[in-house]
Protein backbone atom coordinates (compact mmCIF):
# COMPACT_ATOMS: atom_id res chain seq x y z
CA UNK A 1 0.00 0.00 0.00
CA UNK A 2 1.37 3.31 -1.13
CA UNK A 3 -0.24 5.38 1.50
CA UNK A 4 -1.84 4.88 4.73
CA UNK A 5 -3.11 7.28 7.16
CA UNK A 6 -1.27 6.75 10.30
CA UNK A 7 -4.11 8.97 12.19
CA UNK A 8 -6.97 6.68 11.00
CA UNK A 9 -8.44 3.79 12.71
CA UNK A 10 -8.98 0.67 10.52
CA UNK A 11 -11.97 -2.08 10.95
CA UNK A 12 -11.67 -5.65 8.84
CA UNK A 13 -14.33 -4.69 6.80
CA UNK A 14 -12.09 -1.82 5.11
CA UNK A 15 -14.02 1.21 6.76
CA UNK A 16 -11.42 3.96 7.94
CA UNK A 17 -12.37 5.86 11.11
CA UNK A 18 -11.16 9.59 11.52
CA UNK A 19 -11.80 11.22 15.05
CA UNK A 20 -13.00 14.77 14.80
CA UNK A 21 -14.17 17.32 17.35
CA UNK A 22 -16.97 17.06 19.50
CA UNK A 23 -16.98 13.41 19.36
CA UNK A 24 -17.89 13.33 15.95
CA UNK A 25 -16.24 10.20 13.96
CA UNK A 26 -15.95 10.60 10.05
CA UNK A 27 -16.05 7.11 7.83
CA UNK A 28 -14.68 6.13 4.67
CA UNK A 29 -13.74 2.93 2.81
CA UNK A 30 -10.12 2.16 2.75
CA UNK A 31 -7.67 2.50 -0.38
CA UNK A 32 -6.93 -1.30 -0.70
CA UNK A 33 -10.77 -1.68 -0.63
CA UNK A 34 -11.51 1.14 -3.45
CA UNK A 35 -8.79 -1.11 -5.50
CA UNK A 36 -10.62 -4.53 -4.80
CA UNK A 37 -13.91 -2.99 -5.95
CA UNK A 38 -12.75 -0.65 -9.08
CA UNK A 39 -14.93 2.28 -10.28
CA UNK A 40 -17.68 3.07 -8.12
CA UNK A 41 -20.90 3.95 -9.45
CA UNK A 42 -23.38 3.80 -7.06
CA UNK A 43 -22.94 4.80 -3.38
CA UNK A 44 -26.17 4.70 -0.46
CA UNK A 45 -25.70 6.67 2.48
CA UNK A 46 -27.43 6.41 5.94
CA UNK A 47 -30.06 8.55 6.61
CA UNK A 48 -29.21 11.56 8.83
CA UNK A 49 -30.21 11.03 12.47
CA UNK A 50 -29.92 7.50 12.59
CA UNK A 51 -28.64 5.41 15.36
CA UNK A 52 -26.16 2.82 14.55
CA UNK A 53 -24.46 0.27 16.94
CA UNK A 54 -21.25 -1.05 16.42
CA UNK A 55 -20.84 -3.04 13.33
CA UNK A 56 -24.58 -2.25 12.00
CA UNK A 57 -25.05 -2.45 8.18
CA UNK A 58 -25.46 1.28 7.57
CA UNK A 59 -24.15 1.92 3.94
CA UNK A 60 -23.35 0.15 0.16
CA UNK A 61 -21.17 1.16 -2.22
CA UNK A 62 -21.37 -0.42 -5.70
CA UNK A 63 -18.73 -0.75 -8.96
CA UNK A 64 -19.97 -1.48 -12.15
CA UNK A 65 -19.22 -5.35 -11.29
CA UNK A 66 -20.44 -5.32 -7.45
CA UNK A 67 -21.99 -4.44 -4.15
CA UNK A 68 -20.89 -4.00 -1.23
CA UNK A 69 -21.81 -3.00 2.48
CA UNK A 70 -20.38 -1.03 4.70
CA UNK A 71 -20.81 -0.88 8.81
CA UNK A 72 -20.47 1.55 11.22
CA UNK A 73 -17.30 1.21 12.44
CA UNK A 74 -18.74 2.62 16.41
CA UNK A 75 -22.13 3.19 17.82
CA UNK A 76 -23.41 6.53 17.60
CA UNK A 77 -26.11 8.32 15.83
CA UNK A 78 -25.54 9.73 11.95
CA UNK A 79 -25.07 13.61 12.05
CA UNK A 80 -24.00 14.19 8.70
CA UNK A 81 -23.31 12.39 5.22
CA UNK A 82 -21.26 13.31 2.35
CA UNK A 83 -23.81 14.22 -0.82
CA UNK A 84 -21.34 15.13 -3.08
CA UNK A 85 -20.54 11.15 -3.59
CA UNK A 86 -24.27 10.64 -4.73
CA UNK A 87 -23.19 12.12 -8.17
CA UNK A 88 -19.46 11.77 -7.43
CA UNK A 89 -19.07 8.25 -6.38
CA UNK A 90 -15.80 8.36 -8.93
CA UNK A 91 -14.21 10.57 -5.67
CA UNK A 92 -14.13 7.76 -3.52
CA UNK A 93 -11.86 5.57 -6.00
CA UNK A 94 -9.75 9.17 -6.28
CA UNK A 95 -8.73 10.02 -2.71
CA UNK A 96 -10.43 7.08 -0.61
CA UNK A 97 -9.24 9.00 2.24
CA UNK A 98 -10.66 12.51 1.96
CA UNK A 99 -13.81 11.29 0.47
CA UNK A 100 -15.51 10.40 3.92
CA UNK A 101 -19.19 9.15 3.50
CA UNK A 102 -20.82 9.88 6.74
CA UNK A 103 -20.07 11.00 10.50
CA UNK A 104 -21.31 9.69 13.40
CA UNK A 105 -21.39 11.22 17.34
CA UNK A 106 -20.70 8.77 19.81
CA UNK A 107 -20.77 9.00 23.47
CA UNK A 108 -17.98 6.96 24.10
CA UNK A 109 -14.75 7.52 21.54
CA UNK A 110 -13.22 4.15 23.24
CA UNK A 111 -15.22 2.04 20.87
CA UNK A 112 -12.31 3.23 18.37
CA UNK A 113 -10.10 1.24 20.66
CA UNK A 114 -10.69 -2.18 19.72
CA UNK A 115 -10.35 -0.85 16.00
CA UNK A 116 -6.89 -1.57 14.20
CA UNK A 117 -4.23 1.20 13.66
CA UNK A 118 -2.22 1.40 10.48
CA UNK A 119 0.29 -0.92 11.50
CA UNK A 120 -2.13 -3.29 11.96
CA UNK A 121 -4.59 -2.90 9.19
CA UNK A 122 -1.79 -3.24 6.63
CA UNK A 123 -0.16 -6.80 8.20
CA UNK A 124 -3.91 -8.01 7.73
CA UNK A 125 -4.48 -6.98 4.24
CA UNK A 126 -1.09 -7.76 2.93
CA UNK A 127 -1.83 -11.58 3.73
CA UNK B 1 -6.52 -26.12 -12.26
CA UNK B 2 -7.03 -22.81 -13.74
CA UNK B 3 -5.48 -22.20 -17.13
CA UNK B 4 -3.14 -19.26 -18.74
CA UNK B 5 -3.99 -17.50 -22.04
CA UNK B 6 -0.18 -16.90 -24.07
CA UNK B 7 -0.66 -13.45 -22.48
CA UNK B 8 -0.63 -14.04 -18.78
CA UNK B 9 2.87 -12.58 -18.09
CA UNK B 10 1.74 -9.87 -20.37
CA UNK B 11 -1.43 -9.64 -18.01
CA UNK B 12 0.71 -9.38 -14.98
CA UNK B 13 2.98 -6.74 -16.79
CA UNK B 14 0.16 -4.73 -17.57
CA UNK B 15 -0.92 -5.02 -13.65
CA UNK B 16 -4.41 -6.57 -14.94
CA UNK B 17 -6.76 -7.45 -11.85
CA UNK B 18 -6.54 -11.20 -12.70
CA UNK B 19 -9.81 -13.50 -11.77
CA UNK B 20 -10.88 -16.75 -12.65
CA UNK B 21 -13.15 -16.45 -15.56
CA UNK B 22 -14.53 -20.12 -17.33
CA UNK B 23 -11.42 -21.78 -15.94
CA UNK B 24 -8.58 -19.50 -16.89
CA UNK B 25 -6.94 -16.52 -14.92
CA UNK B 26 -7.71 -13.73 -17.17
CA UNK B 27 -7.70 -10.05 -16.13
CA UNK B 28 -11.01 -8.28 -14.99
CA UNK B 29 -9.29 -4.59 -15.45
CA UNK B 30 -6.23 -3.28 -16.14
CA UNK B 31 -4.85 0.18 -14.48
CA UNK B 32 -6.97 2.68 -16.16
CA UNK B 33 -10.04 0.46 -14.65
CA UNK B 34 -13.82 -0.73 -16.00
CA UNK B 35 -15.02 2.78 -16.96
CA UNK B 36 -12.02 4.73 -18.41
CA UNK B 37 -10.82 1.07 -20.78
CA UNK B 38 -14.88 0.91 -22.19
CA UNK B 39 -14.94 4.70 -23.07
CA UNK B 40 -11.36 4.22 -24.53
CA UNK B 41 -12.36 1.44 -26.48
CA UNK B 42 -15.86 3.32 -27.84
CA UNK B 43 -13.35 6.55 -28.47
CA UNK B 44 -10.27 4.67 -30.36
CA UNK B 45 -9.31 1.20 -29.39
CA UNK B 46 -9.34 -2.14 -26.87
CA UNK B 47 -7.22 -5.11 -27.21
CA UNK B 48 -8.77 -7.97 -26.05
CA UNK B 49 -7.72 -11.02 -25.02
CA UNK B 50 -10.03 -14.02 -25.84
CA UNK B 51 -7.85 -16.89 -25.96
CA UNK B 52 -9.71 -18.60 -23.48
CA UNK B 53 -12.61 -18.70 -26.25
CA UNK B 54 -13.02 -22.09 -28.12
CA UNK B 55 -11.85 -22.45 -32.03
CA UNK B 56 -13.22 -25.25 -32.90
CA UNK B 57 -12.39 -26.46 -36.76
CA UNK B 58 -14.60 -28.91 -38.90
CA UNK B 59 -13.20 -30.58 -41.63
CA UNK B 60 -13.90 -33.31 -44.00
CA UNK B 61 -15.65 -33.04 -47.61
CA UNK B 62 -18.80 -33.18 -45.96
CA UNK B 63 -18.34 -31.13 -42.91
CA UNK B 64 -20.28 -28.41 -44.32
CA UNK B 65 -23.22 -30.66 -45.05
CA UNK B 66 -23.16 -32.64 -41.93
CA UNK B 67 -22.99 -29.82 -39.65
CA UNK B 68 -25.70 -27.54 -41.15
CA UNK B 69 -28.76 -29.43 -39.79
CA UNK B 70 -27.94 -28.74 -36.38
CA UNK B 71 -28.07 -25.11 -36.13
CA UNK B 72 -31.65 -23.18 -37.43
CA UNK B 73 -29.84 -20.12 -39.38
CA UNK B 74 -29.79 -21.31 -42.90
CA UNK B 75 -25.86 -20.71 -43.78
CA UNK B 76 -26.20 -23.20 -46.95
CA UNK B 77 -25.33 -19.63 -48.69
CA UNK B 78 -22.48 -19.09 -46.86
CA UNK B 79 -18.97 -18.72 -49.09
CA UNK B 80 -15.69 -19.27 -48.32
CA UNK B 81 -14.87 -16.61 -45.61
CA UNK B 82 -18.01 -15.58 -44.87
CA UNK B 83 -19.37 -15.82 -41.29
CA UNK B 84 -22.76 -16.01 -39.49
CA UNK B 85 -23.97 -15.76 -35.86
CA UNK B 86 -25.96 -18.88 -35.11
CA UNK B 87 -26.12 -21.16 -31.86
CA UNK B 88 -26.61 -24.77 -31.37
CA UNK B 89 -29.92 -26.07 -30.67
CA UNK B 90 -31.04 -29.06 -28.50
CA UNK B 91 -34.16 -31.01 -28.95
CA UNK B 92 -35.98 -28.94 -26.60
CA UNK B 93 -35.23 -25.62 -28.80
CA UNK B 94 -33.08 -24.89 -26.08
CA UNK B 95 -29.37 -23.18 -26.42
CA UNK B 96 -26.38 -25.29 -26.44
CA UNK B 97 -24.17 -22.64 -27.27
CA UNK B 98 -24.03 -19.29 -29.96
CA UNK B 99 -21.44 -19.67 -32.03
CA UNK B 100 -19.88 -17.50 -34.87
CA UNK B 101 -18.76 -20.18 -37.84
CA UNK B 102 -16.71 -19.32 -40.78
CA UNK B 103 -16.86 -21.45 -43.59
CA UNK B 104 -13.25 -22.42 -44.84
CA UNK B 105 -12.19 -24.06 -48.37
CA UNK B 106 -12.45 -28.18 -46.06
CA UNK B 107 -15.57 -27.48 -44.36
CA UNK B 108 -15.83 -24.68 -41.47
CA UNK B 109 -14.55 -22.89 -37.98
CA UNK B 110 -16.31 -22.37 -35.19
CA UNK B 111 -15.77 -19.97 -32.33
CA UNK B 112 -17.56 -21.07 -28.96
CA UNK B 113 -18.03 -19.83 -25.32
CA UNK B 114 -15.31 -20.40 -23.06
CA UNK B 115 -17.38 -22.49 -20.78
CA UNK B 116 -19.09 -24.64 -23.11
CA UNK B 117 -15.95 -25.74 -24.38
CA UNK B 118 -15.78 -29.05 -23.69
CA UNK B 119 -19.57 -29.60 -23.73
CA UNK B 120 -19.62 -28.68 -27.77
CA UNK B 121 -17.06 -30.68 -28.59
CA UNK B 122 -18.00 -33.68 -27.10
CA UNK B 123 -21.68 -33.23 -28.56
CA UNK B 124 -20.39 -31.47 -32.38
CA UNK B 125 -17.97 -34.80 -32.36
CA UNK B 126 -20.82 -37.63 -31.10
CA UNK B 127 -22.92 -35.90 -34.31
CA UNK B 128 -19.99 -35.79 -37.05
CA UNK B 129 -17.70 -37.76 -36.43
CA UNK B 130 -18.86 -40.18 -38.41
CA UNK B 131 -18.61 -38.01 -41.41
CA UNK B 132 -16.31 -35.36 -40.64
CA UNK B 133 -13.46 -34.64 -38.29
CA UNK B 134 -14.21 -31.93 -35.31
CA UNK B 135 -10.50 -30.70 -33.85
CA UNK B 136 -9.65 -28.09 -30.61
CA UNK B 137 -7.12 -25.41 -32.27
CA UNK B 138 -5.34 -25.50 -28.79
CA UNK B 139 -2.52 -24.14 -30.02
CA UNK B 140 -4.15 -20.95 -30.84
CA UNK B 141 -4.19 -18.01 -29.30
CA UNK B 142 -7.08 -15.16 -29.86
CA UNK B 143 -7.30 -11.12 -29.96
CA UNK B 144 -10.37 -8.90 -30.89
CA UNK B 145 -9.04 -5.09 -31.41
CA UNK B 146 -12.31 -2.70 -31.16
CA UNK B 147 -13.83 0.40 -32.15
CA UNK B 148 -12.88 3.45 -34.47
CA UNK B 149 -9.54 3.06 -34.47
CA UNK B 150 -9.21 -0.16 -35.03
CA UNK B 151 -8.91 -0.39 -39.23
CA UNK B 152 -6.67 2.37 -39.30
CA UNK B 153 -4.65 0.32 -36.38
CA UNK B 154 -4.62 -2.67 -38.37
CA UNK B 155 -3.44 -0.34 -41.36
CA UNK B 156 -0.89 0.57 -39.84
CA UNK B 157 0.49 -3.20 -39.25
CA UNK B 158 0.10 -3.88 -43.02
CA UNK B 159 -3.42 -5.20 -43.09
CA UNK B 160 -4.35 -4.45 -46.33
CA UNK B 161 -7.26 -6.41 -47.19
CA UNK B 162 -10.46 -4.47 -47.56
CA UNK B 163 -12.67 -7.05 -45.21
CA UNK B 164 -16.31 -6.39 -44.70
CA UNK B 165 -18.31 -7.39 -41.99
CA UNK B 166 -18.85 -10.89 -40.77
CA UNK B 167 -15.66 -12.16 -43.29
CA UNK B 168 -12.21 -13.60 -42.38
CA UNK B 169 -9.23 -14.93 -44.55
CA UNK B 170 -6.18 -16.08 -43.82
CA UNK B 171 -3.09 -13.48 -44.02
CA UNK B 172 -0.38 -11.76 -42.17
CA UNK B 173 -0.10 -8.67 -39.83
CA UNK B 174 2.86 -7.09 -39.01
CA UNK B 175 4.53 -9.91 -40.75
CA UNK B 176 2.97 -12.72 -38.90
CA UNK B 177 0.39 -15.56 -39.91
CA UNK B 178 -3.02 -15.02 -38.74
CA UNK B 179 -6.68 -15.28 -39.72
CA UNK B 180 -8.21 -12.60 -39.38
CA UNK B 181 -12.04 -11.87 -39.07
CA UNK B 182 -13.84 -8.09 -39.52
CA UNK B 183 -16.65 -9.08 -36.32
CA UNK B 184 -16.68 -8.25 -32.73
CA UNK B 185 -18.32 -8.43 -28.95
CA UNK B 186 -18.64 -4.50 -28.77
CA UNK B 187 -20.95 -2.73 -31.43
CA UNK B 188 -17.93 -1.14 -33.00
CA UNK B 189 -15.98 -1.97 -35.76
CA UNK B 190 -13.53 -3.92 -35.08
CA UNK B 191 -11.46 -7.53 -35.88
CA UNK B 192 -11.11 -10.99 -34.29
CA UNK B 193 -7.35 -12.21 -34.58
CA UNK B 194 -6.25 -16.19 -34.57
CA UNK B 195 -2.60 -16.02 -34.03
CA UNK B 196 -0.41 -18.87 -33.13
CA UNK B 197 0.62 -19.39 -29.50
CA UNK B 198 3.99 -19.40 -30.21
CA UNK B 199 3.87 -15.64 -32.37
CA UNK B 200 0.82 -14.58 -29.95
CA UNK B 201 2.81 -12.26 -27.05
CA UNK B 202 4.95 -10.36 -30.25
CA UNK B 203 1.69 -9.67 -32.01
CA UNK B 204 -0.03 -8.39 -28.76
CA UNK B 205 2.75 -6.63 -27.70
CA UNK B 206 3.14 -4.66 -31.56
CA UNK B 207 -0.84 -3.81 -31.36
CA UNK B 208 -0.68 -2.63 -27.90
CA UNK B 209 2.52 -0.05 -29.05
CA UNK B 210 0.30 1.58 -31.02
CA UNK B 211 -0.79 4.93 -29.78
CA UNK B 212 -4.51 4.32 -30.31
CA UNK B 213 -4.76 1.02 -28.45
CA UNK B 214 -5.46 0.19 -25.18
CA UNK B 215 -5.31 -3.19 -23.06
CA UNK B 216 -9.00 -4.34 -22.07
CA UNK B 217 -10.50 -6.27 -19.61
CA UNK B 218 -13.25 -8.93 -19.19
CA UNK B 219 -15.26 -6.42 -17.01
CA UNK B 220 -15.33 -3.82 -19.97
CA UNK B 221 -16.00 -6.75 -22.23
CA UNK B 222 -19.17 -7.19 -20.27
CA UNK B 223 -20.55 -3.59 -20.46
CA UNK B 224 -19.66 -3.12 -23.75
CA UNK B 225 -21.74 -6.00 -25.20
CA UNK B 226 -24.22 -4.80 -22.36
CA UNK B 227 -24.86 -1.77 -24.30
CA UNK B 228 -24.71 -3.50 -27.78
CA UNK B 229 -27.57 -5.30 -26.41
CA UNK B 230 -25.62 -8.58 -27.39
CA UNK B 231 -26.57 -11.94 -25.49
CA UNK B 232 -23.60 -13.72 -23.06
CA UNK B 233 -24.18 -17.52 -22.76
CA UNK B 234 -25.34 -18.38 -19.24
CA UNK B 235 -27.43 -14.95 -18.55
CA UNK B 236 -29.25 -14.28 -21.92
CA UNK B 237 -28.76 -17.97 -23.27
CA UNK B 238 -28.72 -21.42 -21.75
CA UNK B 239 -30.18 -24.34 -22.32
CA UNK B 240 -34.22 -23.94 -21.35
CA UNK B 241 -34.18 -20.84 -23.72
CA UNK B 242 -35.08 -21.07 -27.31
CA UNK B 243 -33.66 -18.41 -29.55
CA UNK B 244 -37.02 -17.20 -30.08
CA UNK B 245 -37.23 -16.37 -26.51
CA UNK B 246 -33.79 -14.58 -26.63
CA UNK B 247 -34.61 -12.13 -29.28
CA UNK B 248 -33.01 -13.75 -31.91
CA UNK B 249 -35.82 -15.16 -34.19
CA UNK B 250 -34.01 -13.18 -37.15
CA UNK B 251 -31.20 -15.83 -37.40
CA UNK B 252 -33.85 -18.67 -38.16
CA UNK B 253 -34.01 -20.56 -41.17
CA UNK B 254 -37.83 -21.49 -42.05
CA UNK B 255 -36.80 -23.09 -45.64
CA UNK B 256 -35.52 -26.27 -44.13
CA UNK B 257 -36.98 -26.56 -40.82
CA UNK B 258 -34.90 -29.88 -39.65
CA UNK B 259 -32.99 -28.72 -37.08
CA UNK B 260 -32.83 -30.15 -32.96
CA UNK B 261 -36.29 -28.13 -31.40
CA UNK B 262 -37.29 -27.25 -34.88
CA UNK B 263 -40.81 -27.88 -33.54
CA UNK B 264 -40.80 -25.71 -30.57
CA UNK B 265 -39.20 -23.17 -32.32
CA UNK B 266 -40.89 -23.02 -35.69
CA UNK B 267 -44.37 -23.01 -33.46
CA UNK B 268 -42.72 -19.68 -31.83
CA UNK B 269 -41.88 -18.36 -34.47
CA UNK B 270 -45.64 -18.71 -35.92
CA UNK B 271 -47.83 -17.91 -32.53
CA UNK B 272 -45.10 -15.84 -30.80
CA UNK B 273 -42.59 -16.40 -27.61
CA UNK B 274 -44.20 -16.58 -24.06
CA UNK B 275 -41.25 -14.65 -22.86
CA UNK B 276 -39.25 -12.44 -24.83
CA UNK B 277 -35.57 -10.77 -24.16
CA UNK B 278 -35.84 -6.95 -23.76
CA UNK B 279 -33.80 -3.94 -22.89
CA UNK B 280 -34.56 -1.84 -19.50
CA UNK B 281 -33.82 1.52 -18.65
CA UNK B 282 -33.42 2.02 -15.07
CA UNK B 283 -34.92 5.26 -13.21
CA UNK B 284 -32.54 6.67 -11.00
CA UNK B 285 -28.59 5.50 -10.61
CA UNK B 286 -29.21 2.19 -8.22
CA UNK B 287 -27.67 -0.55 -10.27
CA UNK B 288 -29.95 -3.54 -10.87
CA UNK B 289 -27.97 -7.06 -11.09
CA UNK B 290 -28.99 -10.08 -13.01
CA UNK B 291 -31.61 -12.52 -10.90
CA UNK B 292 -33.53 -9.41 -9.85
CA UNK B 293 -37.18 -10.10 -10.08
CA UNK B 294 -39.69 -7.91 -12.39
CA UNK B 295 -43.14 -6.89 -11.49
CA UNK B 296 -45.97 -5.36 -13.01
CA UNK B 297 -47.55 -2.44 -11.62
CA UNK B 298 -50.19 -4.59 -9.52
CA UNK B 299 -47.03 -6.62 -8.05
CA UNK B 300 -46.98 -10.13 -9.82
CA UNK B 301 -43.54 -11.15 -11.15
CA UNK B 302 -43.69 -10.74 -15.13
CA UNK B 303 -39.68 -11.58 -15.41
CA UNK B 304 -35.71 -11.09 -14.64
CA UNK B 305 -33.05 -9.37 -15.19
CA UNK B 306 -30.64 -11.50 -17.09
CA UNK B 307 -27.59 -9.02 -17.36
CA UNK B 308 -27.67 -5.56 -15.33
CA UNK B 309 -24.77 -3.18 -15.06
CA UNK B 310 -23.47 0.35 -15.50
CA UNK B 311 -23.46 2.28 -18.76
CA UNK B 312 -20.29 3.74 -19.57
CA UNK B 313 -21.51 5.41 -22.49
CA UNK B 314 -24.87 6.57 -21.02
CA UNK B 315 -23.68 7.34 -17.33
CA UNK B 316 -26.47 5.21 -15.59
CA UNK B 317 -27.46 1.81 -15.03
CA UNK B 318 -29.10 -0.18 -17.72
CA UNK B 319 -30.29 -4.21 -17.68
CA UNK B 320 -31.74 -6.53 -20.18
CA UNK B 321 -34.28 -9.21 -18.96
CA UNK B 322 -36.25 -12.14 -19.80
CA UNK B 323 -40.06 -10.90 -19.48
CA UNK B 324 -43.67 -12.07 -19.92
CA UNK B 325 -44.29 -11.01 -23.41
CA UNK B 326 -48.01 -9.07 -22.58
CA UNK B 327 -44.56 -6.55 -20.89
CA UNK B 328 -42.57 -6.79 -23.53
CA UNK B 329 -43.97 -3.74 -25.65
CA UNK B 330 -41.23 -0.26 -25.81
CA UNK B 331 -42.02 2.27 -22.87
CA UNK B 332 -43.89 -0.35 -20.87
CA UNK B 333 -43.30 1.01 -16.90
CA UNK B 334 -42.13 -1.99 -14.28
CA UNK B 335 -40.32 -2.20 -11.49
CA UNK B 336 -37.70 -4.55 -9.98
CA UNK B 337 -37.03 -4.35 -5.72
CA UNK B 338 -33.13 -4.14 -4.66
CA UNK B 339 -32.20 -4.38 -0.89
CA UNK B 340 -36.25 -4.76 -0.62
CA UNK B 341 -36.90 -1.34 -1.85
CA UNK B 342 -38.49 -0.69 -5.30
CA UNK B 343 -36.81 0.85 -8.37
CA UNK B 344 -38.24 1.61 -10.97
CA UNK B 345 -37.79 0.23 -14.70
CA UNK B 346 -38.95 0.72 -18.29
CA UNK B 347 -38.58 -1.39 -21.01
CA UNK B 348 -36.41 0.31 -24.09
CA UNK B 349 -34.94 -0.59 -27.47
CA UNK B 350 -31.99 -2.15 -28.03
CA UNK B 351 -28.88 -1.74 -28.13
CA UNK B 352 -28.72 0.78 -25.76
CA UNK B 353 -25.96 2.44 -28.23
CA UNK B 354 -25.74 2.93 -31.94
CA UNK B 355 -23.81 -0.13 -33.80
CA UNK B 356 -21.12 0.76 -36.06
CA UNK B 357 -20.20 -2.05 -38.11
CA UNK B 358 -18.48 -1.81 -40.91
CA UNK B 359 -20.96 -2.43 -43.59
Amino acid sequence: MSHLPSHLRYTKSHEWAEVQPDQIVRVGITDFAQQELGDLVYIELPKVGRTLSAGEQCAVVESVKTASDLFSPIAGEVVAVNEQLVDEPERVNNSPYQAWLFSIRTDDLSGLDRLMDADAYLLMIDQ
Amino acid sequence: MLRKTPLYQLHLELCGKITEFAGYLLPVHYLPGIIHEHLHCRRHAGFFDISHMGQLLIVGDEAFNAFEPLTPSDISGLSIGQQKYTVLTNDQGGVIDDIILTRTANGLNIIVNAACKTKDLEYLQSQLSDRCEVVELSNQALFALQGPAAAHVMGRLAFSADLAFMTACNTELAGISCTISRSGYTGEDGFEISVSNKDAEALARRLLAEPDVMAIGLGARDSLRLEAGLCLYGHELNETITPVEAGLAWLIKTRHPHFPGADRIISQLQDGPETLRVGLSIHGKQLVRDGSIIYNDTHHAVGHVTSGSFSPSLGKPIAMAQLDVKYSAIGTDLYTKVRERPVAVSVTRLPFIPLRYHR
